[in-house]
């Protein structure tokens, strides 16, 4: 009896602890631009495949294009921007999606033929939910100059 | 006729050679799957205009020829000649063999190998290709099955027959099928016609008949063990008949083209000014592979000679492959008529003969589906009682014996 | 799509309530930079809400007389809008579009023209594909859905039009409306994310930009759309009638 005990706390033991280990192992996911998901990180990180494997099929063959799972989509949201104003491509390492794609060593294709940044740098920047005066004001300027090459 | 011994072939020195030699075609191929991959299509010879090239022309020969190595082991089961039943093992791991290596480079070549997974799940039942993938892998199973009661100890004779009749039926309506990939094409003048699925049949009756000859002549040599003068004699003219069908065919195939105004064009082309099509047509798949074969096997004094035989079999093959090429190829460089009655051109070589010249890599890659199926099969006769112990004449049937040594 | 419910996708399509479901990310598109001022990202406009109409089928009418032969504006803004360049070589090189030079043999009339992939009804690609990747929607657009296709060329076979392109290389910097990839066979999708959107195929915005308007986008099936109208009123054919593809691509003055 003792023994059982013993062994179901030790079983209690080793869960706690790997459970405690995966937090500071984990890898560190880039935060998104938009407002959280209303069902949770953690439902989408263990259901984004599902989803949008199902949504891709609605779109693709059915021609329905208001889907919750758009992968055009989360690229807009999830994309960061460097420095320069210019997003990063979502499956560079330490990115959205490669950042836990590459902790565990699943291979994605997607981006063999979808493009991982978002469409147009400047809005991702007005994206963002409290874009400061200065980046507003290099927007503006950044505008301008498109407008003089043309 | 005293009862056959099968027994496995030992792996001695004499593999050495054409093992390593199989093996470097595997590494080539191996090497040519990698740069197909890393780099794309763009490595290969084949364009927007030749989408199918010498991949698939090897992967067709070696699918056709698989269907038509099972006829030795039909012959003997099925239409119950118990001469051929002593080879009807080999017969079917042969089969096996090929279409493995065929199948091997037909997928190798696909742009997506890696969803070769959502080819085996999803599928469009109007396309005669998916229904191919079910005709590959049935065959598979029920060659295999057939092997299996062959081999299996006790196994009562009439289920030898049941099965080799559902193998004979199925490697119909595999190669059928397989000529139907082309037969059914309505866009391209140079296929859309019935007589592809007769036509690929006598190929396969021909092409596997050539092939079996020829890997039946390098196990028993390696094996050290007899192959009967007058067995060879026999299997050369049935092969002279097949090749006579395969000629047959492909007479009523562009004699009925001809007649048509609207395949003028076509037949001009394949048979008079294709340039290398032309020549491989007349040269390569009419004179190698269709009329020298059958002086050598049915020439008196060609005919006694062993050799003679087993070099028309090489030629069928050489022919095979000539044939195929200039189905394969010619049918889509000749141009697709979008506009009848217009001359056309276009920056995307509408109207015009388009360019294929084949790269290494397919090359390599194609060698590598024979090498694959070579390898299969003599892995097969070294761990399965697959050739018997001799394949001498007297051993085949006693009656024999006078005719052979006289030929001998 | 009600997010637990992945097995009834069909079913869902036409529910209304999953419209007032909160969307993550993509709701988010409109931002508003000032009173009065918002910027629309993508997504948002009423048709996108609809998908494919059964009822409509979308077609070409190309009035091959207005068709200037040394004018290549439709290629050019094909190539634009879905990120693909005709790059050195023209043998691999994907081409959604092309502009065909055609001289009678028995008249010498010459003419030019645009030949895309002609959206059949019955499409001999579509029958071909071992894997139903190539496909036609409800609307009539003939489409690959490159999720699916494994590149065995059998529909490059099939085509009689030669509408299709094989990618021979590995690709970067697509379009995000447009993703395409190494291994997979492509052709032109009628614009099917602006004709989604209320929109008009970029081929056909160009040539009207030219002043030739030799191109009507439209709903076939709909007697009062300016196609339909065309189609009554003037002769037209559509290429390999022989086959009875029935193409939703027409060509007048042919």
């Amino acid at each position: 009896m003792t023994r059982l005990l013993a062994s179901i706390l030790l079983v209690f033991g080793l869960i706690a602890g790997t459970a405690h280990a995966g937090e500071n192992l984990g890898p560190e996911v880039p935060e998104a631009l938009g407002p959280p998901h209303p069902e949770g990180n953690a439902y989408w990180r263990a259901n984004h495949m599902k989803l949008l494997l199902h949504d891709r099929d609605l779109t693709m063959r059915l021609g329905e294009r208001e889907i919750e799972a758009s992968l055009k989509a989360c690229v807009t949201c999830h994309a960061q921007t460097g420095p320069d104003a210019v997003p990063i491509p979502v499956n560079e390492s330490g990115q959205f999606c490669a950042v836990c794609h590459e902790f565990a060593a699943v291979r994605i294709d997607c981006f063999q033929c979808h493009t991982a940044s978002p469409d147009v740098a400047s809005v991702r920047l007005l994206l963002r939910k409290y874009p400061d005066e200065a980046e507003l004001v290099a927007f503006l300027e950044g505008m301008k100059l498109e407008g003089t090459d043309e | 006729m005293a009862k056959t011994v099968y027994q496995e072939l030992k792996p001695t020195a004499r593999f050495w050679i054409p093992g390593l030699l199989i093996g470097a075609f595997l590494i080539a191929a191996a090497w040519a799957v990698y740069q197909a991959e890393h780099y794309g299509h763009i490595v290969t010879g084949m364009n927007n205009q030749v989408v199918w090239g010498l991949p698939h022309v090897f992967a067709i020969f070696l699918i056709v020829a698989a269907s038509g190595a099972l006829n030795v082991a039909s012959i003997a089961s099925v239409f119950g000649r118990a001469a051929y039943k002593p080879m009807a093992r080999l017969s079917a791991l042969l089969a096996i063999a090929l279409l493995a290596g065929g199948l091997a480079v037909l997928v190798l070549d696909l742009g997506r190998p890696d969803r070769l997974i959502v080819a085996m799940t999803k599928y469009n039942f109007r396309s005669i290709f998916a229904w191919n993938i079910y005709l590959y892998t049935g065959f598979f199973a029920v060659v295999g099955a057939y092997l299996f009661v062959q081999m299996a100890r006790g196994m009562h004779e009439k289920w030898v027959r049941r099965v080799g009749i559902v193998a004979f039926l199925w490697r119909l309506a595999l190669t059928t099928g397989t000529g139907s990939i082309f037969g059914w094409l309505v866009a391209r003048p140079g296929y859309d016609a019935a007589i592809m699925a007769p036509l690929f049949i006598a190929m396969s009756f021909s092409f596997g008949l050539a092939v079996f000859l020829l890997v039946q002549q390098l196990l028993f040599a390696l094996a050290g063990r007899p192959v009967g003068a007058g067995l060879i004699h026999r299997l050369g003219r049935l092969l002279g008949i097949f090749v006579a069908l395969v000629l047959y065919f492909t007479a009523i195939q562009h004699l009925t083209a001809l007649y048509a105004a609207e395949h003028a064009d076509i037949e001009r082309f394949i048979l008079r000014e294709g340039g290398i099509y032309t020549a491989l047509f007349w040269g390569g798949q009419v004179l190698i592979g269709g009329l020298l074969p059958l002086v050598l096997v049915f020439h008196p004094a060609a005919a006694a000679r062993p050799a003679a035989t087993l070099l028309a079999a090489g030629l069928v093959i050489i022919g095979g492959f000539a044939q195929l090429y200039v189905i394969v190829i010619a049918g889509q460089a000749f141009p697709l008529e979008s506009f009848p009655g217009y001359e056309v051109s276009s920056s995307f070589f509408d109207g015009v003969v388009a360019h294929y010249s084949p790269s290494l890599v397919e090359l390599a890659l194609g060698l590598g589906g024979i090498a694959l199926a070579l390898t299969i099969t003599a892995l097969g006769a070294i761990v399965l009682r697959i050739l018997p112990q001799e394949l001498s004449d007297s051993a085949l049937d006693p009656t024999a014996t006078a005719a052979s040594s006289n030929a001998a | 799509m009600k997010l637990p419910a992945l097995k009834t996708p069909a079913k869902d399509i036409t529910e209304i309530s999953r419209r007032e479901l909160l969307r993550s990310g993509a709701a988010l598109a409109t931002v508003a930079l000032a009173p009065g001022v918002t910027l629309m990202a993508f997504g948002g406009t009423p048709a996108a809400a609809a998908p494919a109409d059964p009822g409509r089928r979308w077609g070409l009418l190309i009035d091959v007389n207005r068709c200037a032969s040394d004018c290549d504006a439709c290629v050019r803004a094909c190539s634009e809008e879905n990120g693909w360049k005709l790059d050195g070589n023209p043998e691999t090189d994907a081409q959604w579009i092309r502009k065909v030079d055609l001289k009678d043999r028995e008249t010498g009339r010459e003419v030019s023209l645009p030949v895309m992939c002609q959206h059949c009804e019955n499409p001999p690609c579509v029958d071909v594909c071992p894997t139903g990747a190539s496909m036609k929607r409800a609307d009539g657009i003939v489409l690959v859905d490159k999720h699916v296709c494994i590149g065995c060329r059998y529909c490059m076979m099939a085509c009689p039009f030669k509408a299709r392109s094989f990618i021979h290389e590995p690709l970067e910097g697509q379009k995000s409306h447009a993703p395409r990839g190494k291994g997979t066979v492509e052709s032109c999708t009628l614009c099917v994310h602006r004709v989604d959107e209320g929109g008009t195929p970029a081929c056909v915005e160009a040539c009207g930009r030219t002043g030739n308007g030799a191109m009507i986008f439209g709903d076939l099936n709909d007697p009062e759309s300016e196609i339909s109208r065309r189609l009554a009123d003037y002769p037209s054919i559509t290429l390999r009638e022989d086959m009875r593809l029935n193409p939703g691509v027409h060509y007048s003055n042919l």
